[in-house]
């Protein structure tokens, strides 16, 4: 655990100093929620049920292109190789590249939830701490699910199509949970919620284990 | 008795498809450095990176230090010290934050006073603030060096460690390469540059085809060496 501190720790002061992955997630992260508002041009009675299919589109984007980039920081000067040889475990790594993935999808839903809830018409106050679950719950199995995809797409030759091709059929489990579950929790309340809450954490904990167990034969060739 | 730092026992790796290390037997012993020498294409770097753990060899038995290497436990990564081709350094770091990282993923005791020491050796005490990504080409390989000397490894594996060095920087590697030896370090190095290695080596190596070649007990003189690599590249074997 202290060594994934020590890497989430050098990816964050990259992060903070560069500022290059929060640039481009937030602008993604804006612009998506701006063309996917206008595109269904809703009336405001109906407005409000495009907000879960407006989150996570905007997430599953956003979130696939920090992803990408946070692969990008190791391969550039091979640094990868210098994390290998670190006597460390290799589910350390996976760990740290995970939180990190983890903070920057967090730090742009920060300007996307209440940018979308803007625009569509929702007072999202209320509803805020389920809203929380729901986007935790969501977040916590994208970046467990795509840290270890983009460790794989990182050693192919189209590795920025790679991705999403890989990465976009295993999400959908993940998708139909997370925008049930923020469906739910608009409408009111979490109690019809508990079957979205089960398959997210089962997701989480299913694809975080196999991901941790499982980088090492990714990353080592 | 102690056990070899290196005992690699016909090791093979393929990349792509195609064989790059085809049966290579290496006995390196603690105090030993080892010049590897061989052409373009001879399978040196996949070697240096088959012995720091970093590629699995698809056949052969590598053993460190008299442990078994197949699963490159923590154990023996905490004993190697690797310098590839580019500096495993983070361009958008300092050189100080730079070691400092690794400092901490090894788990070093005053990891500052080695930090400190390290960016002395490497003469990069002076660049405070800069990005590695500013750094000159020699700069960013002392860095890597210092990144492979930080924890005191037992074993180094270097490629080309006198790429991009000016003349004050090969002396003082040559010089620290003889003191870790003299201290019972073993090092393997894989390069072009015969003159550079010719002091500090105590043996040396030829690998052609991905198999060691040629061997020589202490620093081969250039006339043999001269006439040992033209037998291997024209015929494959000496």
């Amino acid at each position: 655990m202290r060594d994934a501190l020590v890497i989430l720790k050098k990816d964050l002061a990259i992060e903070w100093r560069t500022k290059e992955s929060l640039t481009s997630v937030f602008v993604l992260g804006v612009l998506l929620t701006i063309v996917l508002t206008m595109a269904h041009d809703a009336p405001a009675a109906s407005a409000p049920g495009l907000v879960p299919a407006v989150l996570w589109t905007s997430f599953v984007f956003t979130g696939l292109l920090g992803v990408q980039r946070a692969f990008l920081l190791e391969r550039e000067n091979d640094c990868l190789a210098g994390l290998l040889t670190a006597p460390i475990d290799a589910g350390a790594i996976y760990l740290g590249k995970l939180a990190a993935n983890l903070v920057l999808l967090t730090a742009t839903q920060l300007v996307v939830v209440p940018l979308t809830g803007l625009f569509l018409h929702v007072d999202l106050l209320p509803v805020l701490a389920g809203l929380c679950l729901a986007l935790l719950l969501g977040n916590v199995g994208f970046a467990a699910l795509a840290t270890l995809f983009a460790a794989v797409a990182a050693r192919t030759r189209a590795r920025e199509v790679m991705l999403p091709l890989l990465l976009l059929p295993l999400l959908v489990p993940l998708l139909i949970g997370a925008v049930s579950l923020t469906r739910d929790v608009l409408a009111g309340g979490l109690a019809e919620a508990g079957m979205a809450v089960n398959v997210l954490a089962a997701f989480d904990v299913v694809f975080g284990v196999a991901g941790w167990l499982l980088f090492a034969y990714v990353v080592r060739d | 008795m102690r056990s070899p730092a290196v005992s690699a026992t016909g090791v093979c790796r393929t990349l792509a498809g195609t064989p790059v290390l085809d049966g290579v037997d290496l006995e390196v012993a603690p105090g030993e450095v080892v010049a590897l020498l061989g052409p373009n294409g001879a399978g040196k770097t996949t070697l240096l990176r088959v012995l720091a753990l970093l590629l699995r060899p698809t056949a052969g038995r590598i053993a460190l230090f008299g442990l078994d290497a197949a699963d490159a436990p923590p154990v023996l990564r905490r004993r190697i010290g690797w310098v590839g081709h580019e500096s495993a350094c983070y361009p958008d770091l300092t050189a100080a934050e730079n070691l400092a990282f690794y400092a901490r993923l090894f788990r070093l005791d005053d990891p500052a006073r080695r930090v400190a020491d390290a960016l002395a050796w490497a003469d990069l005490a002076g660049t405070g603030r800069r990005p590695v990504r500013a750094f000159s080409r020699g700069m960013a390989q002392r860095l890597a060096l210092a990144r492979a000397f930080l924890h005191a490894p037992d074993l180094l594996l270097l490629d080309e460690p006198f790429t991009g060095l000016d003349r004050e920087g090969v002396a003082r590697l040559q010089e620290k390469l003889a003191a870790l030896a003299r201290a019972g370090h073993a090092v393997v190095l894989a390069t072009h540059d015969v003159d550079r290695v010719h002091p500090v080596a105590t043996s040396t190596a030829i690998l052609h085809r991905g198999r060691i070649a040629w061997t020589h007990e202490g620093a081969a003189e250039k006339t043999i060496l001269a006439a040992a690599w033209t037998t291997v590249v024209t015929t494959g074997t000496a």
